[in-house]
């Protein structure tokens, strides 16, 4: 098995989470989604580290941000393929 | 794995069983904190359990003030409990209400006598507590008399990945063998409250969560400034690549496994409908949370942590697991189990799900757990709103 960077909760997801320590920009990552033990690879744009999302398509502000299947809220800042996403481009639609 | 069929667990007089037999010197109010841990002080094998309330508290507040303090002496794991109030009455009736369960109960007020006097007495009473409690025995009990709770704590997306599922995963194996089992935090469902309340086991189940939720979430737009933004992610949270709330409710839900709730408990209340999976309505706050849940009568507990919360509570053993590799290491004393191999794919979720029942077992078997050894003994009470 090759070793795996990011781990997909669900197929519907559009973000992944990174597994290693961190992924380094244009690192070819190997992607494990759970639900259904597919593998996909991708090109990561930013320094990720730990725990923290990669976008697994390019996103518009106002799109949704699907995790474990579900809506985790919203993008407020265009986010491209393979970039790290977190509280800088994307907000709860709680408030 | 074959899930072991019972535990080494001491029976009490009421029919439940303890994982551990505490004598508990357990202080009404705030200014009898002093005496309490005095005779915590004279005689070994107790322990006091000072807080910061129990004065001028009324109503809804001083209703759930009374639950956490006689559900907190009730609870299995006491063996004997001495209580310390400046007041004769409410010391009388938080004794009274222990009693019921047919444990060694004595109560002690200072007004009139003075704290020299009073811890005089109560030491007498604690010594025999402790020499009495020191000859019980641990016997072999069925597994279905565990009762666990669940919370996790400075969650990060590791949480969701692997600890949390783990819990699930222990849940959906030991529920079918007559566990009781409890999970809260009413603010931290926020996002994903619908889906939860699919979760209930029957229709009244699901309104009854759903009202709770409905009651949390006015209350919050009534009191916030603005938003939860500040507190909820925390800071640990964000740092952890948790960005929204709705991500922190989908990871802590994945502590129920694919279970059912079968209803829906107001704080400290204690299950009556069986073995199952309770939800209760608790804060997020950890110390405030498991407080609550130790004084509807569980007696061991399990906090997943993906940053590292280090939690313990003064009558539930503690049990800590992660799944953030870095925390395994760099925390290490805090982690009774590390799950994060998942992320590397060298465990699967069944095998972590086995891997914490035997955990779990060997600490209601009475091995000390992190947080024991440690010396976390966390008795937080919730206050609903200021004394008079």
């Amino acid at each position: 098995m090759t070793s795996t960077d990011i781990i997909i909760h669900d197929e519907k997801d559009n973000v992944g989470v990174v597994v290693i320590e961190k992924i380094t920009p244009n690192q070819d990552c190997n992607c494990w989604v759970m639900e259904n033990d597919k593998s996909v690879t991708i090109q990561s744009k930013n320094e990720i580290p730990l725990g923290h999302k990669i976008a697994m398509i390019d996103l518009n502000e106002g799109d949704t941000i699907l995790k474990y299947g579900h809506d985790i809220g919203k993008v407020v800042k265009s986010i491209k393929k393979g970039e790290h996403v977190h509280v800088h481009n994307v907000k709860t639609k709680k408030w | 794995m074959e899930i072991p069929k019972s535990f080494l667990g001491y029976k009490r007089e009421n029919g439940r069983v303890g994982t551990r037999n505490h004598v508990v010197i357990l202080p009404v109010d705030d200014i009898s904190n002093a005496c309490a841990e005095a005779v915590a002080n004279n005689i070994k094998g107790t322990f006091a359990i000072p807080h910061a309330y129990g004065r001028l508290q009324f109503g809804a507040d001083l209703e759930l003030f009374f639950d956490t303090m006689i559900g907190t002496g009730k609870n299995p794991n006491v063996a004997a409990c001495v209580v310390i109030g400046i007041e004769p009455k409410w010391t009388k009736k938080i004794v009274d209400a222990i009693a019921t369960t047919g444990k060694p109960v004595e109560g002690f007020s200072i007004e009139g006598a003075g704290d020299i006097k009073t811890i005089m007495k109560a030491s007498r009473k604690a010594q025999e507590f402790s020499q009495w409690a020191s000859e019980k025995q641990r016997e072999e009990c069925p597994l279905s008399d565990l009762w666990i709770s669940v919370k996790c704590g400075e969650s990060d997306t590791t949480s969701g990945m692997a600890a949390n599922p783990a819990v699930g995963n222990l849940m959906d194996k030991l529920e079918p063998l007559g566990v009781h089992l409890c999970f809260g935090e009413t603010s931290e469902l926020t996002g994903a409250e619908k889906v939860c309340a699919t979760r209930g086991a029957t229709p009244e189940a699901s309104k009854k969560f759903t009202k709770t939720w409905s009651d949390y979430n006015d209350f919050i737009l009534k009191e916030a400034t603005n938003d939860l933004s500040e507190s909820q992610p925390t800071a640990g949270n964000i740092a952890g690549g948790l960005t929204t709330i709705e991500e922190k409710a989908f990871g802590n839900f994945q502590k129920i496994g694919s279970r059912k709730f079968i209803d829906v408990l107001t704080p400290a209340e204690e299950p009556k409908k069986g073995p199952g999976l309770y939800f209760m309505d608790t804060s997020s706050a950890a110390g405030e949370c498991l407080t609550l849940q130790a004084a509807a009568g569980f007696n061991i507990h399990l906090f997943p942590t993906g940053q590292g919360n280090i939690i313990g509570n003064a009558i539930e053993p503690v049990v800590k697991l992660t799944g953030n590799p870095s925390t395994a290491v760099n925390m290490k004393e805090h982690i009774d189990l590390d799950v994060s191999k998942i992320l590397k794919r060298q465990m699967n979720m069944d095998q972590a799900g086995d891997e914490l029942i035997k955990t779990t077992v060997r600490a209601a078997n009475g091995r000390l757990t992190c947080a024991e050894v440690l010396g976390h003994k966390e008795f937080i009470m919730t206050k609903l709103y200021r004394s008079a």
